[in-house]
Formats: C-alpha cells, sequence, structure tokens
C-alpha cells in the first residue's frame, strides 16, 4: 500500500499535529510503520503523549474508511501532497512545524518568488485599494500573492492579483472544499484557475477559531516576504509577521498615519526595523524582479479632465471623504457636485462607498 | 310612554346615526338597555340614574326599557349617556318630545349631571350632518371640534339641568355655528424649524427633494449626526394641508384621544416616532374592535422610525401594504374598518452596529457584522425607499454655530411650487406625487431624450443596477427636474438621483 495513504490517515486523525506527524516519521522513516506495531513496543517508543496514545489505539481499529475516503480525493479535484513529493513549497519544507501534507484545487507554486499579503478583516476602503494595488503589481511582475482568503485585505490581494493577470494562493483555516467566509465564493472559484487554495485540513472540516493562527504560518511560511498593509495593535496580521520573522522572511509595512489605529500595527513593524514598503517597487526590488518602470502611487492622470471636474478631484483625497465635505470645500452646490462627482465615478477616477463617501482611485 | 333620541356612534374612524329609543311602561320597576352594547354603554344605566337623581329629576319608579338602534351594530364609547338621560326624561314627560325632532345629542355624564367630552365627536357630527340633521348638543370640551363641521348649529352642554332648560326653551339657547374655523387659513406653527440646521448640506437637499415628491428617505449615519433633528423638522417644510386632509387628521386623532382640549383642527402635518419595541398592532391598528394605529395617526404627516434595524422585521413587513395602497384595512368577523394611512415614512439607522463606520479608529465592526445588521432591515420596505443619504460627523465647530441657514418656511415655498407642477401634471389620474408613479406612469411622465437615454443606459451597465432601482432613479430625476422647474428631465437630475441611489447590501466600500 501506498505510504501516502497512512499520512492521509494520520492526518484525518485530528489530535496529531504537524510535528507530532514528523516525529513519527522520522522515527519509523515511514508513515505505515506506526500501524503495525504492537501497543507495548509504541508505548515504549513514547513517541505519542498519554491521551494521543489512548485516542491513537481507539482509532486505529476503524482506521480502514479513512483509506477509502483517500481513494476519492482525486475524483474530488483535490491534489494531497506530501512534504516528500517534489512538488511540496521548498520554502516551506524549511519551517520547523511544516504541515505534513497540503491539500490542494489547483496547481502549486513552482519556482517564482512569493509575496504573503495580510492585514485587518475590518479594514478602510484605503487599505483595501493599496492591497488591491500592491497585488496587481507584483503578481504582473510574475510574483506569486499568498493570503488567507478572508474579508478585508485578504480578499483585496487575491482580487488584486487576480486582475493582475498573475497567480495568487488561498490559505484556508477549513478544508479546501469548504469556501470559508461565502461571501468570497467567487475569489475562491476563480482562483483555482489562476492558482490554488490551500490547506492542510483535510476536505470537509470546517472552520474553527484556532485553525486561523495555525493556517498564518502556512501563509508565511509559503512567501519569501510578508507584507503587513494594515493592521491594529495586538492583531492576527502581526502574529502573521511575527511568525514570518521566525521563519526568516523578510517583514514589509505600509506605512500610515500615527493616529489611526488601523495604521498603528504596521508602523509598530517599521519602528522595529520592518521594511517600509512606500511602493510595490521597493519589494520587487528586495526580491531581485526585474520591473520595467518605476512605479510611483499617484493619482491618475487628469489632464482629459474638464475644469470643474479638476477642481472636485483636486478637493478629493485616497480616504474618502463625506459630500458635506467636498461641497464645502469645492464651493459648488450639492446637486452640481454629486453630477460632476458621478462623472469622475463613471470614468474610473473616483470611488464611492454606498453611502455618499468619495474617495480617489489609485 | 315612548320617545326616541338621535345621537352618533363610531365604527373605524367614520361616524353613524345612533337612535336611543326609550321606553316607560307600568311593570316592575327597573332599566334594561338592549342594543349589542359594550360594556361601558352598558354601565351607562348607573351613570344616568345617579345622574339624574342628583340634577334633581324625581322620577318614580317604573320598567325602562332602553333599545340603541341599529341594533346589529356594536356600540362603544361613552357618548351615549346624554341621549339616555334625555330619552329617559322624554318618556316620562319631562321634556316635550317634539324639542327632539331634528336634534342629536352626544356626552357622557359623570354621577352630579356634568357633560364631559368624548372621542371622535367630529366623525360623528360630519356623518349626522350629512343626514340632515341641522343641531347637536356636544360637551362644551368638544365644542371647538364640532364647529369645524359647516351648517351645523352646535350648542354646547354643560350640565343635564342646562340641557333640559335649553330644550324647553330653544329660543334662549345660545347656538353657535361651524363656520368660523374654516375662514382662517392659518399657517401652522411647528415647534422646530430647518433653521437650527447647522450643516448638513446633503442631508438638506436630499430632504427638499423627498418631501417635494412625496419619496420615502433613508438616513444614514453616526450617532449625534443630526438624523432625527432632520427627521423631526420633515413635517415643517410640507405643504400646508387642505381643508380635506386636516379633517381626515383630525378625526383620527379625534377618535384616538390626542386631540388637545379646546382645539378644533389639527393642522400641522403630524409627525409620529414609534419606539422600536412597538407592537404590530400598534403599528398599523387593529385590536378586537379595531383601533388606528401608528401610522394613521402619521396619515398626511410623517411616521420616523429611528433605529430601523432594531424593528423586528414581521412589523416592518405589515407596512408594505399601506405604504402601496395609503389606507388600512383591518377585517374583524363583524365586518372589516378601513383606515387612512397616507404617510411620507423617514427612517434613520447606524451605519454598523457601533455606529462609527466609516471611521476605523472608533470603528471596529468587521464585514460580516454590518451585513448582518444592515439584513435585518426588510428587503421589500427597502425598495419603497426611494432616497438613502448619509449623515456626515458634526464637527464641534459645526454643533456650535449660529449660522444663518435656510428657515423651513424658504424650503416650504420650493416643495410647494414642486407639489403644484405635479398637482397639474396628475390631474385626473388619480396619483398626486412622482412617488406614486407606477411603471406605467414613468414611461409617459419621464420620458428621456436621446442624449438622457444614453447617459442612463451606460451608468445602468456600469453600475449594475437592478430595473427597479432604474425606476427609482426616474422618479426622483422627475422630482429634482421638477424642484429645477424644468420640463424634462436633463442629464443633471438624473446624476444627483444617482447619487441618492439605494443601499443594494453593498454598503462595505465595495468596488
Amino acid at each position: 500500500m501506498d505510504e501516502k495513504q497512512y499520512l492521509y490517515c494520520l492526518m484525518r486523525t485530528g489530535f496529531l499535529g504537524a510535528v507530532a506527524i514528523r516525529k513519527i516519521y522520522e522515527y519509523f522513516q515511514s508513515f505505515s510503520g506506526i500501524f503495525n506495531i504492537e501497543e507495548r513496543e509504541l508505548k515504549e517508543s513514547r513517541l505519542l503523549k498519554e491521551r494521543q496514545l489512548r485516542l491513537f489505539l481507539e482509532w486505529k481499529s476503524r482506521y480502514q474508511s479513512c483509506l477509502e475516503e483517500y481513494k476519492r480525493l482525486s475524483a474530488r479535484g483535490i491534489l494531497f501532497v506530501s512534504m516528500l513529493d517534489e512538488a511540496y513549497p521548498s520554502r516551506l519544507l524549511g519551517i520547523y512545524d511544516h504541515p505534513a501534507a497540503l491539500f490542494v484545487k489547483g496547481t502549486l507554486p513552482e519556482d517564482a518568488p512569493m509575496v504573503a499579503i495580510v492585514g485587518a478583516r475590518g479594514c478602510s476602503a484605503y487599505g483595501e485599494q493599496l492591497a488591491e494595488e500592491y497585488a496587481r503589481v507584483l503578481a504582473s511582475e510574475g510574483v506569486g500573492i499568498v493570503s488567507g482568503l478572508a474579508l478585508g485585505i485578504d480578499g483585496a490581494a487575491h482580487r488584486g492579483a487576480l486582475r493582475g493577470g498573475g497567480k495568487t494562493y488561498g490559505v484556508l483555516g477549513c478544508g479546501v472544499n469548504v469556501c470559508y467566509p461565502s461571501a468570497n465564493y467567487r475569489l475562491y472559484e476563480s482562483m483555482m484557475e489562476q492558482g490554488a487554495v490551500i490547506s492542510e485540513f483535510p476536505p470537509d472540516v470546517q472552520p474553527k477559531a484556532n485553525h486561523f493562527p495555525m493556517r498564518n504560518r502556512i501563509i508565511s511560511g509559503m512567501a519569501d516576504v510578508v507584507l503587513v498593509v494594515e493592521a491594529r495593535e495586538r492583531s492576527g496580521s502581526l502574529i502573521t509577521a511575527e511568525l514570518g520573522l521566525e521563519q526568516g522572511r523578510e517583514i514589509f509595512a505600509l506605512p500610515g498615519r500615527v493616529t489611526d489605529h488601523l495604521s498603528r500595527g504596521c508602523n509598530l513593524l517599521i519602528q522595529q526595523g520592518a521594511h517600509m514598503a512606500i511602493s510595490p517597487n521597493d519589494i520587487l526590488e528586495y526580491l531581485g524582479v526585474k520591473y520595467q518602470k518605476k512605479l510611483i502611487l499617484s493619482e491618475k492622470n487628469i489632464k482629459r479632465l474638464a475644469k470643474k471636474e479638476k477642481m472636485v478631484y483636486s478637493c478629493l483625497d485616497f480616504i474618502p471623504k463625506h459630500m458635506d465635505e467636498i461641497v464645502k470645500e469645492s464651493g459648488l452646490g450639492v446637486s452640481e457636485c454629486m453630477a460632476v462627482l458621478l462623472e469622475l465615478e463613471l470614468g474610473g477616477y473616483v470611488y464611492r462607498t454606498a453611502g455618499q463617501y468619495y474617495g480617489k482611485r489609485m | 310612554m315612548f320617545s326616541k333620541v338621535n345621537s352618533g356612534g363610531l365604527r373605524g374612524i367614520e361616524g353613524y346615526l345612533v337612535q336611543v329609543e326609550a321606553d316607560v311602561s307600568r311593570g316592575l320597576p327597573g332599566f334594561h338597555m338592549v342594543g349589542y352594547l359594550a360594556g361601558e354603554v352598558k354601565e351607562a344605566e348607573d351613570r344616568v340614574r345617579t345622574a339624574l337623581r342628583n340634577a334633581g329629576f324625581a322620577l318614580p319608579a317604573m320598567k325602562v326599557t332602553l333599545n340603541l338602534s341599529p341594533a346589529d351594530i356594536r356600540k362603544e364609547g361613552t357618548g351615549f349617556d346624554l341621549p339616555i338621560a334625555i330619552a329617559v326624561l322624554a318618556s316620562y314627560g319631562v321634556v316635550r318630545r317634539q324639542s327632539l325632532t331634528g336634534i342629536a345629542l352626544i356626552g357622557e355624564l359623570g354621577l352630579d349631571g356634568t357633560v364631559k367630552p368624548v372621542r371622535g365627536i367630529l366623525s360623528m357630527v360630519l356623518a349626522l350632518e350629512e343626514l340632515g340633521i341641522r343641531r347637536c348638543f356636544l360637551p362644551a370640551g368638544n365644542l371647538e371640534e364640532g364647529l369645524v363641521v359647516q351648517n351645523m348649529e352646535i350648542c354646547a352642554a354643560h350640565n343635564l339641568q342646562q340641557v333640559v332648560g335649553c330644550l324647553a326653551a330653544p329660543g334662549s339657547v345660545q347656538v353657535e355655528t361651524g363656520t368660523k374655523s374654516q375662514e382662517t387659513e392659518e399657517i401652522p406653527v411647528y415647534p422646530v424649524d430647518f433653521k437650527e440646521i447647522n450643516g448638513q448640506l446633503l442631508m438638506r437637499r436630499a430632504t427638499e427633494i423627498a418631501v417635494a415628491g412625496q419619496h420615502n428617505i433613508l438616513y444614514m449615519g453616526p450617532p449625534g449626526s443630526g438624523k432625527s433633528m432632520v427627521a423631526q423638522r420633515v413635517p415643517t417644510i410640507m405643504p400646508s394641508m387642505t381643508f380635506q386632509e386636516q379633517l381626515e387628521v383630525t378625526k383620527v386623532h379625534s377618535i384616538c384621544g390626542m386631540l388637545p382640549p379646546g382645539r378644533a383642527l389639527v393642522r400641522s402635518r403630524p409627525f409620529r416616532a414609534p419606539h422600536h419595541s412597538i407592537s404590530s398592532v400598534a403599528l398599523v391598528g387593529g385590536g378586537r374592535i379595531p383601533t388606528p394605529g401608528e401610522i394613521s395617526m402619521a396619515t398626511r404627516g410623517v411616521l420616523f422610525l429611528d433605529e430601523l434595524p432594531e424593528f423586528p422585521k414581521s412589523t416592518l413587513e405589515l407596512l408594505r401594504q399601506p405604504l402601496e395602497e395609503h389606507r388600512i384595512v383591518i377585517s374583524r368577523a363583524q365586518g372589516s374598518y378601513e383606515f387612512p394611512a397616507h404617510f411620507m415614512i423617514v427612517v434613520a439607522l447606524n451605519c454598523c452596529p457601533c455606529g462609527y463606520f466609516p471611521d476605523r479608529n472608533r470603528c471596529s465592526c468587521t464585514q460580516v457584522q454590518v451585513q448582518k445588521y444592515l439584513n435585518r432591515i426588510s428587503g421589500p420596505l427597502l425598495d419603497r425607499l426611494d432616497i438613502c443619504v448619509e449623515a456626515a460627523p458634526v464637527t464641534y465647530g459645526e454643533m456650535r454655530e449660529c449660522a444663518d441657514n435656510e428657515p423651513s418656511a424658504v424650503i416650504r415655498k420650493r416643495v410647494e411650487e414642486a407639489r403644484r407642477i405635479q398637482r397639474e401634471r396628475f390631474a385626473d389620474t388619480g396619483i398626486f406625487s412622482n412617488s406614486e408613479m407606477s411603471i406605467r406612469d414613468i414611461r409617459i411622465y419621464c420620458r428621456l431624450e436621446e442624449e438622457e437615454e444614453r447617459f442612463l443606459k451606460q451608468t445602468y451597465q456600469k453600475m449594475q443596477m437592478s430595473a427597479r432601482g432604474c425606476n427609482k432613479i426616474l422618479k426622483v430625476a422627475r422630482t429634482i427636474a421638477d424642484l429645477d422647474g424644468a420640463e424634462r428631465i436633463r442629464c443633471s437630475h438624473l446624476s444627483e438621483a444617482l447619487g441618492y441611489r439605494e443601499l443594494n447590501g453593498k454598503y462595505w466600500g465595495r468596488r
């Protein structure tokens, strides 16, 4: 029987972690070994803790059904990539607690440079826009984008990468056939074409709170660089950055206004020595990727706009402003101002959050 | 001896004629009342007997039979006390029966014989007037209300003895005729004014448009940004009510007992702001014997629902039919009751559970939380809100400023002009304002020229609008054009209307 089947069974137990499975492999030099030894011998090996041992012995009697499940994996379009396989991401192998195997829907990255983009779920419209822009530029230069397919920054990063025509990888905190959060279903679908969704959890596993910190180590582990876009103090994104640091990844952070709570995490990272990502070029330079033109994040070219539109545009900011403020600054009437803003919105210069807040588009 | 007295009863908000028939005969002494009576009407027996004695009428013990006709409609209210007492006196021969022809009496009696005010006077007197009755005895406290009705002589009833005296000598009665109240076309006074609103230019403008076209409006914004303040001032810029509208409002208010004493007609537009813990029955009306709910009390005025997501969805769903039909029909075993519900709905809500989105320094609600919060609003209700506007957070300077803001009266002038244009346009179509336009009406009255058509098509595709959303835009654009005094809808009108477009579940700055 195939070794991978036994690995699948071990992962399916649910109580054996990545490190435990690796130790088992190192002890037996195979995954099947543990299934073939006596209870007494296993006890003496001290491989498993007491609780694990009890659960394992109980579980061993009915692991046959897992083997059946394993056979069905390929029919469900799920790849099972073990750490012994060629396809297993090489960067990930280098980390201490790398998962023994990955479940993949899509195609795993080859040797392209990778950047992990992480940030708050409840981000600002500004942060979302920047995440998308950075991901788009990086992806269009052939850099893979890894993130967590969460709402907010994660989703924006994936979207940007897809728009840039590059590859993007989402690491999930649940089985790869489960789309969580369901709001990102369209992203989830299109990522299988242009990259992959990846998980260390077997299929059908539902998301749990404790899964997410675990998947964060894979996000940073798969990348060369971790870019934090918007993060509060003491947030999950900072944990990812921390993990990245332990794994020897380079950390980049987007500087923000010192008064913004959502930029506090980033500014803190910079204070502690993270790179400042003033433009996507900084990351490309670090990765040694040759890029065509120096890109400076700035406003759109407004030469073709009419006079009034230019005037209203100049009152705007990348951080959305309320209509009232724009009306006051521009000196136009409400109805006129609205007409101009709609024109700008249709032209792609401005975006509107669903209320009457307007911001410049990058 | 038999006698008959006219009085009035209430059914829904309409009055009807009730004849109180009394007969005094020999037999076992007692007081027998029939005619499908509610509890409080049955209790009239004790009130009337005691009041008669205390008013100084010593009546011999005989068998008294009373019937309130028509006997198949349930009689409610305390207004039958006075006619019952007079009918009994007439049967005993204390009051001449001839003096009772062509007059009606309404009023509640105290044990000492004083006449106390009752609810629903206006509806009853109007109904009596239609039936050709020309003189009414009403409780003194309801005099002003009764005087609203034309062609009716109103006598104020203070107490039983005075009424009997008046009946005995009709010439000496002090009679007032209901004409004076209508002549004075005084402008209603509101305790609030748009003058007091600093800043909030967008909300001002959106409110003006909403009122001009009778569009329902939604305010969204952080706590303390002035949503409720603006909502309270919506009635102040609505056109003053016509006499018919005033009658409608007064009827409802009178039935609910909300008419202030000494007041004749309600002239200011109602503003009703029920708390979100309101029950369905209290909102739309109901009860075993149906009474008007908040939506009927808000008729011709504003129904303001603050903190919309806190209202139970099932309660809000009940608003759908009244919003379309401008009335509510409540059916019970005894029959169906119709109440007016011609109101404009104004709703306010926070942007997210904590209220401070998109200020990320104060708000850390996740997208899911916001979505959940907004999903609590009934979708069909949201569809009926034509204008959605977001309030800006208020700065200290704006709050404390004593700026020279535009007062309500000036805004009302513009609104009235826009309403006039609409009335002329919709003459003989059965609708009165732009918000009431059906899809067919939109085709006729919101016709676009080539350029505008192209503009709308382009926007429709780019913004992924729905057909319903598009119709709303057209209706609002029509109103903006009317405010502008423009014959046809132009691009500028359309683009402003687009600025107030709905929240289609994508509140979170999605691009």
